[in-house]
């Protein structure tokens, strides 16, 4: 029954990921005083590119071809490891959130490697930058993961979900805030948001994430694009289920399950309407301004481990 | 706050699309049904100016704005032809953006449209017999529609591009 | 005599004097090869009995060096382990050897390279045998010297000499430091055999210890390559030949860590919590600055030899924690913690000796280390590429592989840490846990780099062009390794409690030895994290095997059309036009500017007859890695001056000399009357 959940969860996370996507798009355009593109217009996009032709470089090798598969499978991988309907998952042995962390890195590091094999100068930068930002990212998610298990007593995240599910106080407590302000940090770094970087963005030197993509094509795109999707879902659940979890169904029946699922998309719509607000009222900020950005990122981490340690 | 309550006194800025104007576009062939159904609600446009004085690059990046909006019909611009579904041309194609403008149309996979904005696209414009002009974009790349205008307006160019994937509002 | 340790002796004499007799050619090469893989695997044999076993294996020889004891051999768990090490990657790198000297044939002696390889191995093995100060030193000794002649190997090199003259000062010193820890904790034992060394330990005094631990740390620390005593390696490493460099890397460095944890956790028996302070402090520093100057490095090997510094460093952690709970009474964290420490060890040995068996490959096939004239050989060297790949994969500590099962290992056991309520361990566990994570991330830019560079997009280099695959003995040993790290990545479950066996039952480490999960699962004995490295490993091939199906069965069946690189339209694609090393690694030396000060020199020539016009611009840019500057550079500068004031007493006259000796006579006998007795 319980891998029924799993199956379920994962299809869930791949079919609302796009959506989650479009709804931001749709709230920024608004937010624009513009009509903008429907809620559902990403589908219809990655739709169109499975049916496109993939077009490659003669100088990529298979590692390019390869790329997207694995991006997609590890982002993929870990929509079984999070808490996004119900706990305890019956995968919770298989991975806890440092294992979910590295996952992420895997599909980061591919993705990069995809950026530098055609040989083109927007793929390096892009590589570049993209894992400079991951690498000073990093800290970060450590110490706020060491905040939430040091009040849960483990990084298992069935565990940390039932801990706090458990001692409603703890969700007010300063450890867990500040926590939750460095992983917001983290997400918008790790998903490409501004003011990191610009998923609209068509000059090319200030691109991050696109510019890695900027060669692919075809299916090859709409798995890469499908992926990063998936990752902002994923983080979005991540804060939203780890920090505010009720809702999320502890005994499986219907109406929790129910339940479970209305109150994911309550998180993921408030989440999604503050990153459209944050990204419509904030600008970039030029690459060399991100690594004091994610600094105050770490320091927020060191001050919720501290304060989570001195409140025990 | 002030741009949060700037936004909400604003509201929606975005003009419905009239129908008509069909004197200034030039279909030079029925798209191909099956690219029609493709790209019927997500069609991706990369612009190229080969050579043009960026008048018709005003009246285009007025497309991305709130007022004309291109985006309500699925349309929206690309950085990468690769990621294109159709090439949006404008300019007379000058002798050093003759080669690029080729290039640019191998990089874009298909099925691939391409739709010349402005007079100079057509016909030279008043460029036409300069040195640096090596001709018309229907002399360089294969063209599915022709926008006339000098330059075009906005919803001209938006209701061409909607012709040519079969979407007439 | 135990038969695997006399097959293992004869394995490696066997290669040692075949390599040293044979003509030359493929039977030399031959013989040194077969030597290296018949004596590891009689090492690993011995290694696997003792370890799995229980029962240690003693040889002594008192009547062969009858000073201080002779020799005498005692091998327990925790110096199975380190043998175990040893011989696991002889083979490998026996079997790429083979092939990868022949590109040495005429230009330098292969005899010597084929015999001072099998004697390094041998005093390597034997080192962890040791069971007394005479053995454990003879054998220390013998590494450092025939580890230096294989440094030496490719003397044409311009920077070769220079070196090894760095290593072999560096490990006498290491030498001498070690040498006197060992005698101050002789001093108040009958003799100098290990077991009375443990049991005299206990009567030393507190500041005697703590003397002993300082020495023992600088001396093994400069062996295992802790910042600031790790100047040799980046040196050393990337001038020896690579399956040498390999070894030197995998093994060598480890014995370091032998060495630390014989004094300090075996004999002496733990200490004050400071010690592990002081270990984590260190090792957090080395982590750190090693990372932070891999990833500005374009010679391939250098890059590599400063990546060792951080593994090391991370060892370092996982040992100071242990040490820490140990001084906090909290044996049974210290247990996991040390055993953490170790299996990093174990991991980075069998990746770091890939990658560099992977660069040496790279070497054999351009004759080039500088990644900025490398590339696109992916296509030229296939094998080569994945193999560097999947180490790439480990050392950047991605899932599946053995390096993240090892992280995953050294953060849940600084967990329990975090919660202590002594005086200062949880800010250092926090500083431990904050620098483990950033050396990850930046271990993984530094690896795209390396991987991506060097193999990925077009040649730069007429060199990179006509790259050729290497032959199959380097394959194969390449091989050989990318199987190691996968395998011991799904096997932690197994291998786990064997390290903590290995450390039972020294100091106050709890015998029984706990379990580390069962199956597929690996878990921590103490708290609830789990996790399963093969089922991720299974899931990730699955799901990636489904998504190919699906995308095939739905997607359109455009086949694929190949088409020049997007470049905006630009007419035609050089080398010069894609990202250098140099470019990669940029924003992090903006980032951590302060801390590498690189020196920026521009000249700007113009044109004779018009200032208008520039005729040429020339841009140098360097990193001088600060220690070196401000500690190493005035210390060389003051021995220097020292020894030329030193040698005014070496005046070449026969008078002076005579003069000294009588000098020295009187003195010995005014001493002998004065002080009778």
């Amino acid at each position: 029954m319980g891998y029924v959940l799993e199956v379920a969860q994962a299809a869930l996370a791949l079919a609302l990921a796009p959506g989650l996507a479009g709804l931001i798009r749709w709230l920024k355009a608004r937010l624009q005083n513009r009509r903008g593109a429907p809620v559902w217009q990403p589908y219809w996009e990655l739709a169109k590119l499975f049916q496109k032709e993939v077009v490659v470089s003669s100088n990529a090798s298979w590692l390019f071809r390869a790329a997207p598969f694995i991006v997609f499978a590890s982002t993929t991988a870990v929509t079984f490891l999070v808490p996004i309907l119900a706990v305890p998952l019956p995968f919770d042995g298989l991975g806890d959130l440092l294992v979910v962390v590295y996952l992420l890195l895997l599909s980061t590091f591919f993705l990069s490697l995809g950026g530098l094999d055609p040989g083109s100068p927007f793929g390096g930068m892009g590589a570049s930058r993209e894992m400079t930002v991951a690498a000073l990212a990093e800290p970060t998610v450590a110490l706020a993961i060491f905040a939430l298990a040091l009040a849960a007593g483990s990084t298992n995240l069935g565990q940390i979900v039932a801990r706090t599910m458990a001692d409603p106080g703890a969700f007010l407590s300063p450890g867990h805030l500040l926590a939750f302000g460095a992983l917001f940090i983290v997400t918008l770094a790790e998903t490409g948001r501004l003011p990191i970087d610009n998923p609209a963005t068509h000059l090319e030197l200030t691109m991050i994430h696109e510019a890695m993509v900027l060669e692919y094509s075809g299916r090859y795109l709409a798995l890469i694009e499908w992926a990063a999707a998936v990752k902002l879902f994923i983080f979005f659940a991540l804060l939203g289920n780890l920090f505010i979890p009720w809702g999320v169904s502890v005994v499986l029946t219907p109406t929790t399950v129910a339940v479970a699922v209305a109150s994911l998309l309550v998180k993921l719509v408030v989440l999604a309407a503050v990153v459209a607000v944050l990204e419509t009222r904030i600008a970039k900020l030029r690459l060399f301004r991100v690594p004091e950005l994610l600094s105050v990122s770490f320091v927020l981490a060191l001050l919720a481990v501290t304060s989570s340690f001195l409140l025990k | 706050m002030r741009l949060l309550s700037k936004i909400l006194r604003v509201g929606l800025a975005t003009e419905p699309l009239a129908p008509g104007g069909d004197d200034v576009l030039r279909l030079l062939h029925e798209v191909d049904a099956r690219a029609r159904q493709l790209f019927g609600r997500a069609l991706a446009i990369r612009e190229v100016d080969a050579g043009s004085c960026n008048g018709c690059e005003l009246e285009i990046s007025g497309l991305m704005g709130p007022v004309y909006d291109s985006e309500r019909f699925g349309v929206y611009f690309v950085a990468s032809p690769r990621h294109a579904d159709l090439l949006l041309v404008t300019g007379p194609v000058t002798r050093n953006m003759a080669v690029p403008l080729v290039k640019t149309y191998e990089a874009t996979p298909a099925p691939k449209l391409v739709v010349a904005v402005g007079d100079c696209a057509r016909t030279c414009g008043v460029f036409k017999g300069s040195y640096a002009v090596a001709g018309s974009v229907d002399q360089i790349i294969p063209v599915d529609a022709f926008v006339d205008g000098c330059p075009p307006e906005p919803t001209a160019i938006l209701r061409g591009i909607l012709a040519v994937i079969g979407r007439r509002r | 005599m135990n038969l695997e340790f006399g097959l293992m002796l004869g394995g490696y004499g066997v290669g040692a004097v075949g390599a040293l007799l044979m003509p030359g050619g493929r039977a030399g090469r031959g013989i040194a090869a077969f030597g290296m893989v018949w004596g590891g695997a009689a090492g690993l044999a011995l290694s696997l009995q003792v370890l799995l076993g229980g029962a240690a294996f003693t040889l002594e020889v008192p009547t062969l060096l009858s000073i201080a004891d002779g020799l005498a051999f005692r091998l327990d768990a925790l110096g199975a382990f380190f043998l175990g090490l040893v011989g696991l990657l002889a083979i490998p790198c026996g079997v790429y050897g083979f092939e990868y000297v022949g590109a040495y044939e005429g230009r330098y002696s292969l005899r010597l390279l084929g015999a001072m390889l099998n004697m390094f191995l041998l005093t390597m093995s034997l080192v962890p045998c040791a069971d007394n100060v005479l053995t454990f030193l003879l054998m220390w000794e013998g590494m450092s010297l025939t580890s230096y002649f294989l440094v030496l190997t490719e003397a044409d090199e311009p920077d070769t000499i220079a070196a090894a003259g760095w290593y072999l000062a560096m490990t006498h010193v290491g030498l001498a430091l070690a040498l006197a820890g060992f005698l101050i904790l002789a001093a108040n034992a009958t003799t100098t055999a290990f077991g009375d060394l443990r049991t005299a330990a206990a009567s030393l005094t507190p500041a005697m210890r703590n003397t002993v631990f300082l020495l023992a740390l600088a001396g093994f620390g400069s062996k295992a390559g802790i910042v600031p005593l790790h100047v040799w390696l980046p040196r050393a490493h990337p001038a020896a030949p690579s399956h040498v460099s390999a070894l030197m890397s995998g093994v060598m460095i480890k014995l370091g860590v032998y060495g630390l944890l014989r004094i300090g956790l075996d004999l002496l028996g733990g200490g004050p919590a400071w010690w592990g302070a002081l270990l984590i402090g260190l090792g957090a520093l080395s982590a750190v600055v090693g990372v932070l100057y891999a990833l500005m490095e374009n010679d391939l090997k250098r890059l590599l030899a400063y990546s060792s510094v951080e593994n090391i460093g991370l060892v370092f952690i996982g040992l100071g924690a242990g040490f820490l709970f140990l001084g906090l009474d909290a044996t049974a964290a210290a247990l996991v913690a040390f055993a953490a420490a170790l299996y990093h060890a174990l991991n980075h040995a069998a990746f770091k000796s890939l990658l560099f068996l992977g660069a040496g490959s790279v070497l054999h096939a351009t004759r080039t280390r500088d990644m900025n004239r490398l590339g696109g050989l992916i296509r030229g060297l296939p094998w080569t590429a994945a193999f560097f790949l999947v180490g790439a994969l480990a050392i950047a500590g991605l899932p599946p592989l053995n390096g993240f099962v090892s992280e995953w290992l050294l953060f849940q056991s600084l967990l329990p840490g975090i919660e202590s309520r002594a005086p200062m361990v949880a800010p250092l566990m926090t500083l431990a846990v904050s620098v483990l994570a950033l050396t990850a991330g930046l271990a993984a830019a530094g690896f795209v780099k390396a991987f991506g560079i060097t193999f990925l997009a077009i040649p730069r280099s007429p060199a990179a062009e006509c790259a050729h695959e290497a032959p199959v003995s380097m394959r194969v040993g390449m091989g050989i390794l990318a199987v190691a790290c996968a395998v011991f990545g799904l096997a932690a479950v197994a291998i786990m409690p064997a390290l903590a066996a290995a450390l039972a039952g020294s100091a106050r480490l709890p015998v029984p030895v706990p379990g580390f999960g069962s199956g597929v699962s690996l878990s921590m004995p103490s708290g609830f994290a789990r996790m399963s490295p093969t089922l991720v490993a299974l899931g990730l091939i699955l799901i990636t095997g489904a998504a190919w199906l699906v995308v095939r069965l739905f997607a359109s069946r455009w086949p694929v059309r190949v088409s020049a690189t997007w470049g905006c339209g630009r007419v035609v694609q050089t080398p010069r036009m894609e990202y250098t090393s140099t470019a990669f690694a940029e924003p992090l030396r903006r980032v951590f500017a302060e801390l590498y000060r690189p020196t920026q020199d521009l000249s700007i020539d113009f044109h004779p007859e018009s200032r208008y016009f520039v005729q040429s611009i020339e841009y140098r840019s360097e990193i001088v890695p600060w220690f070196e500057r401000y500690l190493y550079a005035p210390l060389v500068t003051r021995v220097r001056r020292w020894s030329i004031w030193v040698r005014a007493l070496q005046s070449g006259s026969a008078h002076a000399y005579l003069t000294y000796l009588v000098i020295a006579l009187l003195g010995l006998l005014t001493l002998l009357i004065v002080r009778p007795g």
